[in-house]
C-alpha cells in the first residue's frame, strides 16, 4: 500500500513537472502573467510529492518490506537503520529518485531565494527546470521503477553491497547529486537568457551564487568520494580516473571555468557567449555523467547494473536536453557578441586564458575516459587508457592554470602593466623555485615531479600570502581589525579556495613521493618497523556484528617507546551477500596517516598484515575542504543578498499602495 | 551474456589457499620478534608493484593488476614476479602480457596509428585552444567598447537595484 | 547564423552518435591477440589418467577445438550440452582444457553433465591458461590443421555460435589443404 502511494505521488510529480514544464512557457510567450505564475506552486507541490515518494520508498526499506524488489535487492532486515536508509540509494532506480529529489529541491530554492527575478524570466528558468525533471522522472517510472513489486515477496532480503555500508557512502551520494543537478540551475538561467535574449550584467549576478553552490556540493561530494575510496577499497589509493570518476571531475573542472568566467561576465560584460556555453557544458556533462554510470558503455568499479534500454532513455535524454540548447546556442549567441574591451594584460584576459586551460583539460579527460569507445566503435581494437595516461596530459595541462591562478588576482580589470605586474611577483617566483628544490631536498626525494609539486604549492601559498598582504596594504591608515573586516566576502572566499589549491598540490606531491608500505605476516607478539612506527599484533579476534562476522586484528603502533594508538583492522563476512571485505584502520595524523589492513589468514595462527604510512595524504582532503569553504565564502557575499533587501521594501510598498 | 569471470566472492577459501601457496617460504618458526616481510626480495617486489599497477585485470570491472584480489590478478602478479625475478626487464615483461592478452591489459596505451589521437588530442586542444585565445584577445583590443544608451544603463541599473517596475522585461 | 557557433552542437552529435553505438558494445568481451598466432605449445596431464600427457602436437592436421572450462564455472554448465551435441555429432574433436580446478570435482562434473571431450588436459596452476590469455571461464579456442588459432569465442556457446559461426569456420579450414 505505502509502495503504491509512493508510486502514485511519484507520477503526480511527473505531471506537476510537465506542468512546471509547459505552462510558465507559454506564459513567457504570450507574456500572461497567471500562466507564468502557475511555475512556483507547481515546483513548490513537485517537491511535496517527491518528497512523499521518497518517504515511502525509504518507509519500504526501514521496514523491511521485501515485497519491494528493490528493498528485497539492497537490504536485509539485520542492516543497521542509518544503512537501511542509505540503501535507498545505494542502486540505480533509488538513486535516480534522489537525482529528481534534488533537482526539485534547487527547483524550490529557485523559486524561494531568486523571488526578485523578472516574472517572465523565472517562467522560462523554472520551464527549463520543469522540462529537464519531466525528463528524469518519467525514465524512473517507465525504465527504472523503484516501487516494483516483488510477487511472492521474500522472507529475506539480499542486503546492501557491503562496500556501501559505509559512513561516506551516507553523504556521498546526496552532496555529489546537489552538485551534479545543481548545474541545472545556471544552466536553465542560460537557457532563458538565450530564449530572451537577454544577456548582462545583471543576469550574471543571478547566476552566480547558484554556480557557486552547486560547485560546492560537487566538491565535497568528489571528495567525500574519494576519501571513501582511499579507506574502503582497501588499497590506500585516493583517485583512479575511473570512468565514473572522471565522470564527476569533469562538470567540476568546467564549473571551475563558469564560476570565473561568470565573475568577468558579471564585473565586465564580457565572454557572454563563451559563459553560456560553458553553463551548457557543465550541465551537459554532469547528464554525461549519468549516462556513463548507467548505460554500462563503459566499464567501471562504480558501475550500476548495466541495461542497455536505460542507456538509450538517457541517451535520448540527453540529445534532447544538450541537442536542443546547443542549437539555440548556435541561433541566439552570435547576437551576444560585444561587451567591455580589454587589454592582452589584464586581469580580464588572464581570466579567459585560464578558461580556456580549463576546457582544454576538460576535453583532453573527456578523451582519455571515451577514448576505448571510440576505437571499439570504429572496429579498431580494445584499449584500456589509466592513470598513466592521465596523468601524463592532465599534470602538463594543469601547470599553466596553477600559474595563472596566482596573478590574475594581482592584475587589474581592463589593462594592467606587465612589467609592473612581473615586478610585483618576480620575489614570490623566485622564492617557490627556491623553496620547491630545498624542500625536496630536505626529504631527501630530488624528482622533477617532486620539485614541480612543490614549487607549485609554494607559487601559489606564497602568492595568496602576498595577495593578502597587498590587500591589506590598500587602506593603510585603518586598523588591522578594520582591514580585515573591510574585506569583501566574496575575496575571502576566492583566497580560501585558491590556498585550498595550494594545500592540494602539497597533499598530492608528498602522497605520491614519500608513500612506504610493506607487507608482513604476523603471528602473536610480532613486531614489524615502517619508517618510525612500530607495530606490534596482539592477535585476532572475532566479532559479531548484525549483519556480518568480522576476524579482527589488534596492532598496538608505537612510535619510539610511546604507545601511540591501537589499530583494529577487520575482515569482514557479510552474512546475507557472503562477501568478504577488507576494513582498513585509519590513525589520522596532520602529517601522515596510518593504514593498516588486514590479509587473508595464512594458518591458524599468522595474518598478512599490510602496512602502509600515507604521509600528508589528509591534506588532499583539506585543500578540498578550504576549495568547498572559499566557495561557500564567495555565495554568501552581501552583494547578492542586496538584490533581495532592498526589494523587499519596495515590494511591501507596493502591496500597501 | 554472463560469462562466469573468476571473481567467485563465495569461494574465497580457494582464493586463501593460492595466496597462501604463492608466500609460502620455507617454514621459519618464530615465537615473536620480528614479523617476516612477504616479501623475499622487497626491491623485486617494489618492482611487480609498480609493473603490476599499470596492468589492468582483465575480469576485474576495472582494476589494476597490483590492486585486484582477482585469482586471475594473484596469477598474473605472480608471472611479473617470477619473469623480473629471472631477470627478465620491465618492457619483457609487456610484451609477453600484451602478446596475450593484447592492448587492453596496458593502461598506458602504446602510442601507434590508432592511438594517435589519444595522444596528440590534448596537444592539439592545446594548440587550439590558445590559438582561439589569442585571435579573441587581438579581436578585442580593436573592438570598440560597449556603448549603452542612457535608457539601457537606466534599465540595468533599476535590474541591479531590483526595482521590479522599471525592470519588467522586455519580450524579444 | 554563424559557423563557429555550430561547432559545439556539431561535437555533441558526434560524440552521442559514439555513445549510441556504444550502447550495442559489451565492453568487457576482449579481442585476443592470438587469433592467426600458432597455438600455445603445451604438454599437460590428461584428468582421467595423470600419469600420461597430451599437448598440442597431437592434435596436428587436424581441424579441432580447445574448450577451456571448471567444475566451479557456472556458465560451463550452459554451454556444454552443445558440445555434447557437438561431439555426438562427431563434426569436430574438442579438447578440454580443465582450468585451476579439483581434479576429482572435474570427473564428477563430467560425469554428471556428459563427456564430450576426445582428451581432458588439467591446468592446475593456470600457466596455461595465461598463455592463451585465457580471462574468463568458458572460453573456446578453434584451431586449424597448422595449429594455427584461428577463432577465440568468449563466453558460453550456444546454438548460435555453433550453427552460424564455428561450424561454417570448421567447414572451411577443413577444406583448406
Amino acid at each position: 500500500m505505502i509502495a503504491e502511494l509512493g508510486h502514485f505521488a511519484l507520477i503526480l510529480a511527473l505531471v506537476l513537472s510537465l506542468v512546471q514544464g509547459l505552462v510558465p512557457m507559454i506564459g513567457a510567450n504570450r507574456n500572461r502573467i497567471a500562466l507564468m505564475a502557475v511555475g512556483r506552486p507547481a515546483a513548490q507541490g513537485q517537491l511535496v510529492f517527491l518528497v512523499i515518494s521518497f518517504a515511502c520508498l525509504t518507509y519500504a526499506f526501514i521496514t523491511s518490506d521485501f515485497s519491494v524488489r528493490l528493498a528485497a535487492a539492497n537490504s536485509h532486515s539485520q542492516t543497521p537503520l542509518i544503512y537501511k536508509i542509505t540503501g535507498v540509494w545505494g542502486n540505480h532506480e533509488g538513486s535516480l529518485l534522489l537525482w529528481a529529489l534534488s533537482l526539485s529541491l534547487w527547483t524550490v530554492a529557485v523559486t524561494v531565494f531568486s523571488r526578485d527575478l523578472p516574472e517572465a524570466f523565472m517562467a522560462r528558468v523554472l520551464g527549463v527546470l520543469g522540462w529537464i525533471s519531466a525528463g528524469f522522472i518519467s525514465f524512473t517510472l517507465f525504465t527504472s521503477n523503484p516501487f516494483e513489486r516483488l510477487l511472492p515477496a521474500v522472507a529475506e532480503g539480499r542486503d546492501l553491497n557491503p562496500l556501501l555500508q559505509d559512513p561516506g557512502m551516507i553523504i556521498h551520494p546526496p552532496l555529489l547529486y546537489m552538485g551534479y543537478v545543481g548545474f541545472s540551475v545556471a544552466f536553465a538561467f542560460a537557457i532563458a537568457a538565450l530564449l530572451t535574449g537577454r544577456l548582462d550584467a545583471a543576469w550574471a549576478r543571478w547566476s552566480r551564487p547558484w554556480t557557486t553552490v552547486a560547485w560546492v556540493f560537487l566538491t565535497a561530494g568528489i571528495a567525500v568520494g574519494s576519501g571513501w575510496a582511499y579507506y574502503e577499497l582497501g588499497w590506500g589509493g585516493w583517485w583512479f580516473w575511473d570512468p565514473v570518476e572522471n565522470a564527476s571531475f569533469m562538470p567540476w573542472l568546467l564549473g571551475t571555468a563558469l564560476m570565473h568566467s561568470l565573475a568577468v561576465t558579471e564585473k565586465r560584460g564580457a565572454f557572454r557567449s563563451w559563459t553560456i556555453l560553458l553553463a551548457i557544458g557543465a550541465f551537459s556533462l554532469s547528464l554525461l555523467g549519468t549516462f556513463l554510470v548507467r548505460s554500462g558503455v563503459i566499464t567501471s568499479v562504480h558501475a550500476f547494473a548495466v541495461d542497455p534500454a536505460r542507456g538509450l532513455y538517457i541517451l535520448a535524454l540527453l540529445v534532447l536536453v544538450i541537442g536542443i540548447s546547443l542549437v539555440l546556442f548556435a541561433w541566439r549567441a552570435p547576437k551576444l557578441a560585444g561587451g567591455g574591451s580589454f587589454d592582452l594584460v589584464s586581469r580580464d584576459s588572464s581570466l579567459l586564458a585560464n578558461n580556456v586551460l580549463l576546457a582544454v583539460v576538460t576535453g583532453a579527460v573527456l578523451l582519455g575516459t571515451l577514448y576505448p569507445l571510440f576505437l571499439d566503435a570504429l572496429n579498431l581494437g580494445k584499449i584500456s587508457v589509466g592513470p598513466p595516461y592521465f596523468e601524463a596530459t592532465f599534470v602538463p595541462l594543469m601547470v599553466p592554470v596553477v600559474l595563472l591562478m596566482v596573478v590574475a588576482p594581482f592584475m587589474r580589470w581592463k589593462k594592467d602593466d606587465l612589467p609592473k605586474t612581473l615586478r610585483k611577483l618576480g620575489p614570490a617566483f623566485g622564492a617557490s623555485i627556491i623553496v620547491g628544490f630545498l624542500v625536496a631536498f630536505v626529504i631527501d626525494h630530488v624528482t622533477w615531479r617532486t620539485v614541480l609539486g612543490l614549487f607549485l604549492a609554494a607559487w601559489v601559498l606564497i602568492g595568496s600570502a602576498q595577495l593578502l598582504w597587498s590587500r591589506l596594504a590598500e587602506r593603510p591608515g585603518a586598523a588591522a581589525s578594520n582591514r580585515l573586516r573591510g574585506i569583501p566576502s566574496a575575496w575571502w572566499g576566492m583566497w580560501l579556495a585558491h590556498v585550498g589549491v595550494g594545500i592540494f598540490v602539497i597533499g598530492v606531491t608528498m602522497i605520491g613521493s614519500l608513500e612506504s608500505h610493506t607487507d608482513v605476516r604476523m603471528r602473536d607478539g610480532q613486531t614489524a618497523t615502517i619508517g618510525k612506527y612500530t607495530f606490534v599484533f596482539q592477535g585476532v579476534r572475532e566479532v559479531q556484528a548484525s549483519n556480518y562476522i568480522a576476524a579482527q586484528a589488534k596492532l598496538q603502533v608505537f612510535k619510539g617507546d610511546r604507545l601511540l594508538t591501537t589499530m583494529t583492522p577487520e575482515k569482514r563476512n557479510y552474512v546475507a551477500s557472503a562477501m568478504p571485505m577488507t576494513q582498513v584502520s585509519l590513525h589520522i595524523g596532520p602529517l601522515r596517516d596510518l593504514y593498516v589492513s588486514l590479509g587473508d589468514q595464512l594458518d591458524s595462527e599468522t595474518w598478512l598484515v599490510n602496512l602502509h604510512i600515507k604521509p600528508f595524504i589528509s591534506w588532499i582532503w583539506a585543500g578540498c575542504i578550504l576549495m568547498a569553504l572559499g566557495g561557500i565564502f564567495a555565495a554568501s557575499d552581501k552583494r547578492y543578498r542586496r538584490l533581495a533587501e532592498r526589494s523587499a521594501p519596495a515590494a511591501a510598498a507596493r502591496q500597501a499602495s | 551474456m554472463p560469462v562466469d569471470r573468476f571473481v567467485r566472492p563465495l569461494n574465497a577459501g580457494i582464493a586463501v589457499l593460492l595466496f597462501a601457496a604463492l608466500f609460502s617460504l620455507p617454514s621459519v618458526t618464530l615465537s615473536a620478534g620480528e614479523a617476516t616481510p612477504v616479501a623475499e626480495n622487497p626491491e623485486l617486489e617494489a618492482r611487480v608493484q609498480s609493473l603490476s599497477r599499470n596492468l589492468r585485470c582483465l575480469v576485474c570491472q576495472n582494476e589494476s593488476v597490483a590492486e585486484s584480489r582477482a585469482p586471475l590478478a594473484v596469477d598474473l602478479r605472480a608471472q611479473v614476479r617470477e619473469q623480473l625475478g629471472a631477470g627478465k626487464s620491465e618492457a619483457e615483461v609487456v610484451d609477453f602480457m600484451v602478446s596475450r592478452y593484447g592492448d587492453f591489459v596496458l593502461y598506458r596505451p602504446p602510442f601507434k596509428a590508432s592511438t594517435a589521437l589519444l595522444w596528440l588530442g590534448p596537444l592539439v586542444l592545446l594548440v587550439g585552444g590558445l590559438g582561439w585565445l589569442l585571435l579573441r584577445l587581438r579581436s578585442r583590443e580593436q573592438e570598440p567598447a560597449l556603448h549603452l544608451t542612457e535608457d539601457e544603463r537606466r534599465r540595468a541599473r533599476a535590474l541591479l537595484e531590483g526595482n521590479p517596475a522599471d525592470s519588467e522585461e522586455q519580450r524579444s | 547564423m554563424k559557423a563557429k557557433f555550430l561547432v559545439p552542437l556539431a561535437i555533441f552529435l558526434a560524440l552521442a552518435g559514439f555513445l549510441g553505438y556504444g550502447l550495442t558494445l559489451n565492453p568487457s568481451v576482449v579481442p585476443s591477440p592470438l587469433v592467426g598466432k600458432p597455438a600455445p605449445a603445451f604438454q599437460l596431464a590428461k584428468l582421467d589418467a595423470p600419469q600420461e600427457t597430451f599437448g598440442v602436437d597431437d592434435m596436428r592436421g587436424q581441424v579441432w577445438l580447445l574448450n577451456v572450462w571448471a567444475s566451479w564455472c557456472v556458465s560451463c554448465r550452459q554451454e556444454h550440452p552443445y558440445l555434447v551435441e557437438m561431439a555426438g555429432t562427431g563434426g569436430i574433436p574438442v579438447i578440454g582444457l580443465n582450468y585451476k580446478d579439483e581434479r576429482q570435482a572435474a570427473i564428477g562434473w563430467l560425469r554428471a553433465q556428459g563427456d564430450p571431450y576426445l582428451a581432458t588436459v588439467t591446468d592446475e596452476d593456470g600457466r596455461v591458461g595465461i598463455e592463451y590469455g585465457v580471462y574468463g571461464t568458458p572460453e573456446t579456442f578453434l584451431i586449424d590443421k597448422d595449429g594455427v588459432i584461428r577463432y577465440k569465442h568468449i563466453g558460453p556457446i550456444n546454438r548460435d555460435t555453433v550453427q552460424k559461426v564455428l561450424m561454417p569456420m570448421i567447414a572451411e579450414l577443413s577444406r583448406a589443404g
